[in-house]
């Protein structure tokens, strides 16, 4: 069978497979190179344990301390099996909450790294409330008194990558994609034909583009390599300038540009 | 189909072959056969006791107007935004013909009003599974936005019956952005300290789950309700593991502290008649 990415007709898909390519990099390498060795990594959602698919913590960047949260899938096949393939449990995101709330506490802005093909249905997670963990987040995001920021590293799976997405600007890399369920899981249910995806990822509007089209992102970021200083440094720049812009903001002006933010989104055709 | 309406067979009339076979007079719609302990039912025994089997007890779906019927004061029910359609935002192939089919159902997979309940006066939201397994769009996520919006405005609490297959996978992104749209309003909701209420009823998935239905003060569910995030089949399929028995029902995110109640249809109104009240909602003269 030929591999349908293959195909120029389906440049969305393109981007899903660029997306899901397991040699790019992945939080831990954003991590390290926007933070150095200034990280400390920070666990456990101090109610049932520690979710290996969150790699969380503090670090400088410049002369700031910044929270900083990723979802990590792992780099070989040992990590990813570590890490759970980046599908967080709730105690991932009840890890996350409870840094999100500390950073909110110290007045320090909060990162989001975002590469997951979506929450762990399992039973394990559905036992513990994955559901009630994603609302949770949605809900306490959307009024957290300190600046947010998410970007999309690889895949933003569904729920399990909103999570972690409810913030004042939200940015793509050029090569990820952002979407309520996989192309293959709608191709699946839509045409009973999973090998529709290319099809599928064209419909669903997923890419970077077509989310900057849609009003749903701030801003594309072009690919980094792992060796690229300059781009990790104006990428580094580029951050504190939005933490710094909403930081300025009183809490009540900044919760209400979130509100809206995603007020406004998809309402342009209701009257 | 939705993203989790495969999830549960639809309560729907089973065996109309062989009941044609046996009383070839009677028309199908006369009887309906209980999926839990197939016991066939007279459909009006079956309506009048509030839609659920007089045998067995099981909770069969009702529309949003049978429950508006069932929880509302008589005529007290005012709709909101009933004027909202939802339209074929992404161009998605397919999405205009099942608008289409599903608007002559209904007009959109939520109805959001205010009524009285025993004179006490609230925001009701009732969701439909008739219109596309009750998936929520963009219209679905504005409606209930609105509805807490106007809550807020006017202190007022909220009660929604939620019924969903998830996001409604035809409108993207921008559905997924409904599960963050409606949590910003839930919370303002919240932070006035004014009070949500949720009753989930079967089946209650994915993206519906995730942000709104948990989101309640208190969460109350009907007896053997699937309440989920992956709905039981997705489990099964993507992790090949044997689900437990009871598995996702009511009773069983109960037992697991995700919900402060299962309460039976003929008690649901005045149980959330009861909470209103102590809550220091008064009647309306």
């Amino acid at each position: 069978m030929s591999n349908p990415a293959n195909n120029n007709t389906y440049p969305a898909y393109e981007k899903v497979m660029a997306a899901r390519d397991a040699a790019k990099l992945t939080a831990v390498d954003y991590i390290r190179s926007l933070f150095g060795d200034s990280f400390i990594e920070l666990h456990g959602d101090r109610r049932f344990a520690d979710d290996k698919a969150i790699v969380a913590g503090l670090g400088m960047l410049h002369d700031t301390p910044v929270t900083v949260i990723g979802i990590e899938k792992g780099r070989n096949t040992k990590e990813r099996m570590d890490r759970n393939f980046g599908q967080a449990h709730p105690e991932g995101y009840r890890k996350a909450l409870r840094l999100m709330k500390q950073a909110e506490k110290f007045r320090r802005p909060v990162l989001c790294l975002v590469d997951t093909s979506g929450a762990y249905p399992g039973i394990g997670a559905e036992e513990r409330g994955q559901g009630q963990a994603i609302a949770e987040n949605l809900m306490e995001m959307m009024t957290l008194k300190t600046p947010v920021l998410t970007i999309l590293i690889g895949e933003g799976g569904s729920g399990g990558a909103l999570a972690l997405a409810v913030a004042d600007e939200v940015w793509m890399l050029e090569n990820s994609v952002y979407s309520v369920i996989s192309p293959e899981g709608c191709a699946s249910i839509l045409w009973k034909d999973s090998a529709k995806a290319p099809q599928a990822a064209e419909a669903l509007k997923m890419t970077a583009q077509d989310l900057f089209d849609l009003g749903v992102i701030e801003r594309i970021i072009r690919q980094p390599k792992a060796e690229d200083k300059a781009m990790f440094e104006s990428l580094r720049l580029l951050v504190l300038r939005t933490f710094e812009k909403n930081a300025a903001l009183s809490d009540a002006e900044l919760i209400e540009q979130r509100y809206q933010r995603f007020r406004k989104i998809g309402t342009s055709h209701i009257k | 189909m939705d993203f989790f309406a495969f999830v549960k067979p639809k309560n729907e009339l089973e065996g109309s072959a062989e009941k044609q076979q046996n009383k070839p007079f009677v028309p199908e719609e006369m009887w309906v056969k209980c999926p839990n302990c197939n016991t066939l039912l007279l459909t009006t025994d079956m309506e009048e006791n509030l839609h659920v089997c007089t045998h067995c007890e099981h909770h069969f779906r009702m529309t949003s107007k049978q429950r508006i019927e069932l929880l509302a004061d008589r005529d007290s029910f005012q709709e909101y935004d009933a004027q909202l359609q939802s339209t074929n935002l992404l161009d998605f192939p397919g999405y205009d013909e099942k608008l289409e089919k599903a608007k002559k159902k209904g007009n959109e997979s939520v109805r959001c009003g205010v009524c009285t309940m025993d004179s006490v006066r609230t925001v009701l939201c009732v969701m439909d599974a008739d219109f596309m397994m009750g998936s929520m769009g963009t219209v679905t996520g504005e409606k209930i936005t609105r509805a807490f919006e106007y809550a807020t405005e006017q202190r007022l609490p909220v009660v929604i019956c939620t019924v969903s297959g998830g996001a409604r996978m035809q409108e993207g992104i921008l559905s997924l952005m409904q599960m963050a749209k409606t949590s910003g309003a839930v919370k303002r909701h919240s932070d006035a300290g004014l009070l949500y209420i949720t009753v989930l009823t079967d089946p209650t998935t994915g993206g519906v789950t995730a942000s709104f239905a948990m989101e309640g003060d208190i969460i109350l569910a009907e007896p053997n309700a699937l309440v989920a995030f992956a709905g039981p089949r997705v489990i099964e399929q993507t992790m090949r593991q044997k689900l437990p028995k009871d598995f996702q029902t009511s009773e069983f995110v109960l037992q697991k502290g995700f919900i402060d109640a299962v309460v039976p249809r003929s008690a649901l109104k005045s149980t959330l008649v009861k909470l209103l009240r102590m809550h220091g909602y008064e009647e309306v003269k």
